[in-house]
């Protein structure tokens, strides 16, 4: 069965991109070698096609009083031109979803969430909001629409991303700080232009309307070709995020995973409104939690996969979350949730690969973080 | 190289026999579709392998492949450069074996496929 298409569809095709199923979208898992995009991004820079994202514009009287009530991070310091990073949290401390809230005006703001969960996102959000509307007429205005299908989105990430970037840009991109955006245009077309990324590097995301998807993805293939730029496939995105120790859904995050336990306590903030699943999240912070995550590194050859179970001294003990040969340090590498009392870095312990216990042990999160950067 | 000597398995193992001892690689077709090759799980020498079953595993940054014996036979070398070098697969699958056998039963490599028969199984899996 054919998968939903991206805008650039097309493209990839044309350029040979090796497509796979994501999600229910056909998506490009690499161009020429996971390595070499992945290196490229780190090194040079990258270009991402990730319109499978979804984006959900939720609006009126009350959204961020309304919102607030349904993440974990605090909105009231939010302000227009400015994004957060929260959780979705279900009523049993787990995660729905982890995703951005842009806030483009005092009562608008736009929420890009992961593309396997769109619907599910929607209808929570959706249900929620009916739930505090009838409880509180102040949030009766508030409404969620589904825009995934208005906005083709591309990522442009690495140290020379914002060379690239700017040369099409009509804004100064030094303005655009972490974690805040623009309403401006690249290469004439209006775009939301944020200084965000899965990636670990410096870079932007731009969200454009589908018809623009591909002059932008050319126009940035073109202004990027003498600095390096390569086209970036899933394959490297997910080595570039697991390296930088950014969860990603149904690995680091899921219905049954609770933030605490993900190592997302910083984004979990109990001195603000109740929110679902905020009493178990508070009683983890409190006491503790049965498993945490932590980063490992194998000491002997191999590479851990996801669910390859962890042992200590012969017993089970955890399981991987993501694991892979890591390109920029060329190891085994994996996060994996063992109990707290493994979790201290240099605690040694065994990954099963394939029956055969590979001697492994606790390192830092995340595996990488870039060395400088001005923003 | 050409692979006009070489015999094919259906699981993209190529075989190279010097009398009764046989090569055992993975085809330019497995190593294209695996991507990079970042680690390849070697067996031990003089263990025994079997047509048929798994023997070794190649791992590309994205997944792990099981390599299936395509003749049976006790295993007198393993290449030791894939250890350090395992990327030497993807430059040329060919010449970068990754076992040496002395084969048991040398009438098993009639149930393998020659090169035209080989190529010709690759498309039709297209």
């Amino acid at each position: 069965m054919a998968g939903k298409r991206t805008p650039l569809f097309g493209e990839h095709q044309a350029m040979g991109a090796k497509m796979v199923d994501f999600g229910g979208w056909d998506m490009p898992v690499q161009y020429t070698s996971i390595i070499e995009e992945h290196l490229a991004t780190r090194e040079r820079a990258g270009l991402f096609d990730v319109s499978h994202m979804g984006e959900i514009l939720v609006k009126g009287r009350g959204s961020k009083e309304a919102l607030n009530r349904l993440v974990t991070n605090n909105l009231a310091a939010l302000e227009p031109g400015k994004i957060i990073y929260t959780l979705l949290p279900n009523d049993r401390g787990g995660v729905v979803d982890d995703l951005l809230i842009y806030m483009l005006g005092e009562e608008e703001f736009f929420l890009v969430v992961n593309a396997s969960n769109t619907d599910k996102d929607y209808a929570w959000l959706v249900r929620n909001l009916e739930g505090l509307a009838a409880a509180e007429p102040s949030l009766a205005e508030v409404t969620a629409e589904n825009v995934s299908a208005q906005y083709g989105q591309i990522a442009i990430q690495g140290p020379a991303a914002q060379e690239v970037l700017q040369k099409l840009s009509a804004c100064d991109l030094d303005q655009i700080k972490f974690f805040r955006f623009q309403q401006t245009e690249v290469l004439n077309r209006p775009v939301i232009l944020s200084r965000t990324g899965y990636t670990g590097e410096d870079g932007f995301e731009i969200y454009c309307g589908p018809e623009a998807a591909v002059s932008l993805w050319q126009g940035l293939l073109a202004a990027g070709k003498e600095k390096g730029l390569l086209p970036v496939g899933l394959g490297a995105r997910d080595t570039l995020r697991f390296e930088a120790a950014l969860p990603l859904y149904g690995h680091e995050l899921s219905e049954e995973i609770t933030p605490v336990e993900a190592g997302l306590s910083f984004f979990v903030k109990l001195d603000k409104c109740d929110y679902p699943g905020k009493k178990i999240i508070k009683d983890q912070i409190e006491k503790g939690t049965q498993r945490t995550l932590v980063g490992i590194e194998l000491v002997e050859r191999g590479i851990p996969r996801e669910g390859y179970v962890i042992a200590k001294d012969g017993q089970p003990a955890g399981h991987v979350a993501s694991g892979t040969h890591s390109p920029t340090f060329k190891k085994g590498l994996a996060t994996a949730f063992v109990p707290p009392a493994l979790a201290a870095v240099d605690t040694e312990l065994d990954v099963i690969i394939r029956d055969k216990p590979v001697k492994a042990k606790v390192v830092k999160l995340p595996f990488y973080r870039k060395k400088t950067g001005k923003n | 190289m050409s692979t006009k000597s070489l015999k094919f398995s259906q699981e993209h193992e190529w075989v190279r026999t010097e009398e009764v001892t046989a090569y055992i690689g993975i085809s330019d077709f497995a190593q294209q579709a695996l991507g990079d090759i970042v680690f390849v799980d070697l067996p031990k020498t003089g263990a025994k392998i079997s047509a048929g079953k798994v023997f070794a595993a190649v791992e590309s940054v994205k997944a792990v492949s099981d390599i299936f014996a395509p003749i049976s036979g006790k295993i007198i070398e393993v290449n030791e450069a894939l250890n350090d070098a395992p990327e030497l697969i993807n430059e040329d699958p060919y010449e970068n074996w990754i076992v040496m056998v002395e084969m048991e039963e040398p009438s098993e490599l009639l149930n393998l496929m020659d090169s035209e028969a080989y190529d010709e199984f690759c498309k039709e899996g297209e």
